[in-house]
């Protein structure tokens, strides 16, 4: 899928706030969505910075979007159980998956939470997509749905390759 | 020094029915509670350090409401990476006040770093455009009172003593609560969010 069509769809659900650190996995996605006068974007320090930046959209009627690496889900542990999922503040984690399939895939550094992404936010009770893109429109809005319904924070996991 | 509780006091003397007041863990959030609980208030009674980047996210989200920061030096110091992002983002309606009485208080008062560290020169070589450091109660008013005549993101560094104040209770509201009314009062307020910089989609 190519970068105009991914943002299209996101901002179409009317997301427009980001904040959050880079990830080879976004590739050029990243740099359109920076240059993008449709977004606005705060290019936090840490993922966790980012989720509470990116939460206050939430005050404003909205929902807020974090850019992260899965590297930084141990970084947002905190901040989704005792503030996200505590106080019910729903958001858009957009998660690049390095390490995908595990090891020899990646650089070593990735091979663990390559594996243990999606149990993680099972763990914690954060619903969450695998990005296809041939199902990105309903898988995204079913995830919403479930944002929404239940007022938590969820998660659209994207593989290496799915976005160019 | 300043008793934290005073400063607090002081501070929310002046806050106006529109402005909202962020309170961190522990202590200062309880203390906020008992001075003057209102639903413009949140509580951030988890998630240490994570207060200044939400402030930062509703100061661009609602540039002509003033938001402000209370939180602990141990709370700034765990997030410190968000000074020079509040900085760069540079959000003008942003008064973030450290109450720094350079010890982990809530927690049976074990000394933090601030003693050697002072906070405010970090703030300034971040770049917040007004930056004051204040040991007694009378300049802290006058740094309050600067705040008018100065261009923000503001930060007043309030040195203050340890002083237990006995029988503050814990905040009663369950924290769906406490967001709640703090959203119903930030969006029934006049002030809509209207100049993020993005173009109407």
């Amino acid at each position: 899928m190519d970068s105009v069509t991914f943002w299209d769809v996101l901002k179409s659900r009317g997301l427009s706030f980001f904040s959050g650190v880079p990830d080879s996995t976004f590739g050029e996605a990243y740099n359109f969505m920076v240059q993008d006068p449709e977004i606005r974007y705060v290019p936090a320090v840490r993922e966790d910075v980012a989720l509470g930046v990116a939460s206050a959209a939430y005050f404003a009627g909205g929902l807020g979007g974090v850019i992260m690496q899965n590297s930084g889900i141990g970084n947002i542990v905190n901040p989704l159980t005792s503030f996200n999922l505590m106080y019910k503040i729903p958001a858009l984690l957009v998660v690049g998956w390095r390490g995908y399939g595990g090891p020899p895939n990646d650089a070593p550094e990735h091979w663990i939470m390559g594996v243990k992404t999606p149990e993680i936010f099972d763990l914690l009770g954060v619903p969450y997509q695998i990005m296809e893109p041939d199902s990105l429109e309903s898988d995204l809005d079913s995830l919403l749905v479930r944002i929404n319904e239940e007022a938590v924070p969820g998660a659209l996991i994207v593989r290496s390759g799915m976005i160019s | 020094m300043i008793d934290r509780y005073k400063a607090i006091q002081a501070i929310l003397g002046r806050i106006d029915p529109d402005d909202l007041v962020l309170s961190t863990t522990g202590m200062i959030s309880r203390e906020v509670f008992v001075t003057h609980d209102r639903p413009g208030n949140f509580y951030m009674i988890g998630s240490m350090g994570l207060l200044s980047a939400f402030g930062l996210g509703l100061a661009l989200q609602y540039p002509r409401q003033k938001i402000y920061i209370l939180e602990g030096d141990g709370s700034a110091l765990m997030s410190l990476g968000t000074l020079p992002l509040i900085a760069t983002e540079s959000p003008s309606n942003l008064f973030h006040i450290i109450l720094d009485n350079e010890a982990y208080e809530s927690t049976g008062a074990q000394p933090s770093i601030t003693s050697k560290v002072d906070l405010s020169e970090i703030a300034k070589s971040s770049g917040y455009p007004h930056v004051a450091k204040v040991t007694d109660l009378e300049a802290l008013e006058d740094a309050l009172s600067e705040c008018d005549t100065n261009l923000g993101p503001h930060l007043i560094l309030v040195k203050s003593g340890i002083a237990p104040v006995g029988g503050i209770p814990r905040i009663p509201y369950l924290p769906t609560e406490i967001k709640d009314r703090f959203k119903d009062y930030v969006q029934s307020s006049a002030r809509c969010p209207d100049s993020l910089g993005i173009e109407s989609l």
